[in-house]
C-alpha cells in the first residue's frame, strides 16, 4: 500500500500553515502560553505565594490589594486562581503525557504483533471501555484515597484507552506501508521498524489525543473535587467552584466567577487549537 | 443472521468477564479489606470479624470471586452494607426518577442536536453555522459543575422559574423538579451532540451521490432530508445506542444538587459511605448493559447497511 512516509517537517508545516491562517487559533496559542507560563512562575515561586495567606476581610469585594477580592477565609482570590493553575497544568500534563505514553505503547505493540499480544490489549481496552468512564475514575480515586496521587493514577488508567485504540488503527494500516516494506528488505528487526519507522509516523495522533486527554483531565478534576477526591491542601479550580456553592446565597460571585472564567478561557483555547490541529492533520475535514 | 446474533453474544462474555475481574480486583483486592474500610478504623475487630462472616468476606479470595459470578448470574447481588435492604430492590427503587431525567434529555439532546446539524449543514460557512460551532465549543468549555450552580443559582433560585430542589414522585409534581434538571443537562448535551452530527453530515454532504444527486436537478431540502439525514441515520442510532446504557446510572451530579433520589444519587451515597455491594452490582451492571448496546448497535449496522452483511 502506498501510504507516505509522513516526516516531521511535513506534519509541522501543514500545522504552522493551519494556525498562521486562523487568527483565533493564533489566540487560543497564546492564552495557552501565557497560563504556561504563569504556572512555571507559580512553580518558581515567583507569584502567588500568598494563596494560602490571610489578607484581609473575608468576603471582600475586588479592591486595589485584592483585584478579586478574598475568599471565607480572607485569602485572596486571584492569588489562590493563579495557583490553581498550576495544579491544573500539573494534572493535565502528567495525566495527558503517562495516558498518551501508554496508550501508544500498548496500542503499538498491539497493532505490529498481532496473535495473543493483540487478543490481549484488545481485550484489555475494551474492558475498561465498558465500565463508565466517571464511575471508574470514582472507584480508583476513593480505593487509593483522595490526593494528588490518586488523581493522577485515575486518570491514567482510565484515559490511556482512547490514543491506545487509536493509535492500534493506526499502526495496522501502517505496517502494510512501502516504506516498512522497505524497512524489512534491509533486514531491521521488528523492535527497531515499529519504534523508529511506524510509531514517528503516529506522532499527530498522539499529538492530538494529548490535547484531549489535558482538558478532559482538568475538567474532571472539578468533578473529583466536587465529591472530595481531588486536591487536598491546596487551592484548584474545582475546590474553588465547590466551595463557592454556599456563598451565592449570600450574594458573592467572585471566587466561583473568577475560577470559572479561568477554567473556561483555558479550556477553551485548548478546544480550538484541538481541532485545528485536528484539522490540519486529517485533510479529510479541513473542507 | 441468528449466527451473527450469537457470535457477537460470544464475543461480548469475555468483556464481560473483564469487568467482573477488574471490579473484583478493585475493591476486593487493591482497596484491601472492604468491611474495615467501610466501618473505620475505630471499628472494633470482633465487630469487623463478625461483618466479614456475615458477608462472605473471610473466604479465600477465589471463592469471594466465584460468589461474585454467581451473584451476577442469578441476578441476586446480596445485601448492603449500609441498609441491609437486598441491592436488586434498592436500584429497581431508584432507577424510575433517573429514567425520568435521563429519557426526556436524550430525546431532547438528538432532536435538536440532528435539527441544529441539518440546519448548519446546509447553510455550511454561512453566519449560522458559524455561531454554532462558536457556541457549542464556548458550551463546552464551561464546567459542568458551573451549569448546575450557576442554573440552580440564578434560574431556580433568584428568578423563581423552577423547583430549588427536591423530587416527589406524582405524575402531576415530577415534571416542575425535573425541569431545570432536565434543561441542564439537554443544554450540555447539545453543545457536543449538534457538533458530531454536523461533522457527520459534513461528511455525507461530500460524498458522489450528493453530486449526482445535484447533477439530477433534485431541490436542495430534498437533498438535505432525503440524501443526507437518512443516511447520517446509522451514525445518529449508533450514538444514541452508546447513551443508553447512561440512561440507567443517571447523573451523579446533577441528581444530587437537585435531590433527585436517582442511582447517580444512590451511587454517590454508596461511594462516600463505602457500601460497595451496591458499587459493585451497578458498576457490573451497567457494562452489560454497555456490551449488550453495543451488540444492537453493531446488528443495527448490519441491519441497515448491506456492504458491512458482506464482509
Amino acid at each position: 500500500m502506498n501510504i507516505p512516509n509522513t516526516t516531521f517537517q511535513d506534519l509541522r508545516t501543514r500545522v504552522t500553515q493551519k494556525f498562521r491562517g486562523s487568527p483565533v487559533a493564533i489566540f487560543s496559542l497564546m492564552v495557552i502560553v501565557v497560563y504556561a507560563i504563569a504556572a512555571v512562575m507559580v512553580m518558581l515561586g515567583l507569584v502567588a505565594n500568598d494563596f494560602d495567606a490571610r489578607v484581609g476581610e473575608k468576603f471582600m469585594s475586588p479592591n486595589a490589594t485584592s483585584w478579586l477580592g478574598t475568599d471565607r477565609l480572607g485569602r485572596d482570590i486571584l492569588s489562590r486562581i493563579v495557583y490553581a493553575n498550576k495544579i491544573a497544568f500539573i494534572v493535565g500534563l502528567v495525566t495527558a503525557t503517562l495516558s498518551v505514553l501508554l496508550g501508544t505503547l500498548l496500542g503499538a505493540l498491539s497493532g505490529f504483533f498481532g496473535g495473543w499480544v493483540d487478543a490481549f490489549i484488545v481485550w484489555l481496552y475494551s474492558t475498561v471501555e465498558s465500565i463508565p468512564y466517571l464511575l471508574l475514575l470514582i472507584a480508583i480515586s476513593y480505593i487509593l484515597g483522595a490526593g494528588l496521587s490518586g488523581v493522577y493514577l485515575a486518570f491514567v488508567l482510565t484515559f490511556w484507552v482512547g490514543p491506545c485504540r487509536i493509535i492500534r488503527g493506526e499502526v495496522l494500516k501502517l505496517k502494510e506501508a512501502e516504506f516498512v516494506i522497505a524497512a524489512r528488505a534491509m533486514g531491521y528487526g521488528p523492535m527497531r521498524i515499529l519504534f523508529r519507522h511506524i510509531v514517528p509516523n503516529t506522532l499527530h495522533l498522539a499529538l492530538v489525543n494529548f490535547t484531549l486527554i489535558f482538558v478532559a483531565a482538568i475538567k474532571s478534576e472539578v468533578i473529583l473535587s466536587y465529591l472530595g477526591l481531588g486536591v487536598q491542601g491546596e487551592p484548584s479550580w474545582g475546590t474553588m467552584i465547590d466551595q463557592a456553592r454556599a456563598e451565592l446565597v449570600n450574594g458573592f460571585f467572585w471566587q466561583i466567577g473568577g475560577a470559572t472564567v479561568a477554567m473556561f478561557l483555558l479550556v477553551l483555547a485548548f478546544n480550538i487549537a484541538t481541532d485545528t490541529l485536528q484539522q490540519a492533520l486529517d485533510p479529510r475535514q479541513t473542507r | 443472521m441468528i449466527q451473527i446474533i450469537l457470535k457477537r453474544i460470544l464475543q461480548g462474555v469475555p468483556t464481560v468477564f473483564g469487568v467482573t475481574l477488574i471490579t473484583f480486583l478493585l475493591f476486593n483486592v487493591a482497596g484491601g479489606d472492604p468491611v474495615s474500610l467501610y466501618l473505620g478504623k475505630s471499628a472494633n475487630p470482633k465487630e469487623i470479624e463478625l461483618m466479614k462472616k456475615e458477608y462472605g468476606l473471610d473466604q479465600p479470595l477465589v471463592s469471594q470471586y466465584t460468589d461474585f459470578l454467581e451473584e451476577i448470574v442469578t441476578f441476586d447481588f446480596g445485601k448492603s452494607f449500609r441498609t441491609r435492604d437486598p441491592v436488586a430492590d434498592m436500584l429497581i427503587d431508584r432507577i424510575g426518577p433517573s429514567l425520568s431525567l435521563t429519557i426526556p434529555s436524550l430525546i431532547l439532546i438528538t432532536m435538536i442536536g440532528v435539527g441544529l446539524a441539518l440546519i448548519s449543514t446546509y447553510y455550511r460557512g454561512r453566519l449560522f453555522d458559524r455561531m454554532l460551532i462558536f457556541t457549542a465549543v464556548t458550551g463546552m468549555s464551561i464546567s459542568f459543575l458551573v451549569y448546575i450552580v450557576v442554573g440552580q443559582y440564578f434560574l431556580a433560585f433568584e428568578f423563581g422559574l423552577f423547583e430549588i430542589y427536591g423530587y416527589r414522585d406524582s405524575d402531576e409534581s415530577r415534571w416542575s423538579y425535573l425541569a431545570l434538571p432536565i434543561l441542564i443537562m439537554t443544554t450540555v448535551g447539545v453543545g457536543y451532540d449538534s457538533r458530531y452530527y454536523r461533522a457527520v453530515m459534513l461528511e455525507e454532504r461530500q460524498a458522489a451521490y450528493i453530486l449526482t444527486a445535484h447533477a439530477k436537478g433534485l431541490s436542495d431540502h430534498r437533498i438535505m432530508l432525503r440524501h443526507i439525514l437518512s443516511n447520517a441515520l446509522i451514525p445518529i442510532i449508533s450514538r444514541v445506542m452508546i447513551s443508553v446504557p447512561f440512561l440507567v446510572t443517571g447523573s451523579l451530579l446533577l441528581e444530587s444538587f437537585f435531590g433527585i433520589p436517582g442511582t447517580g444519587s444512590l451511587l454517590l451515597e454508596s461511594l462516600m459511605s463505602g457500601d460497595l455491594p451496591v458499587i459493585k452490582a451497578f458498576t457490573v451492571l451497567v457494562s452489560i448493559l454497555f456490551v449488550l448496546s453495543n451488540i444492537i448497535t453493531d446488528l443495527l449496522y448490519i441491519w441497515a447497511d448491506p456492504r458491512v452483511r458482506m464482509q
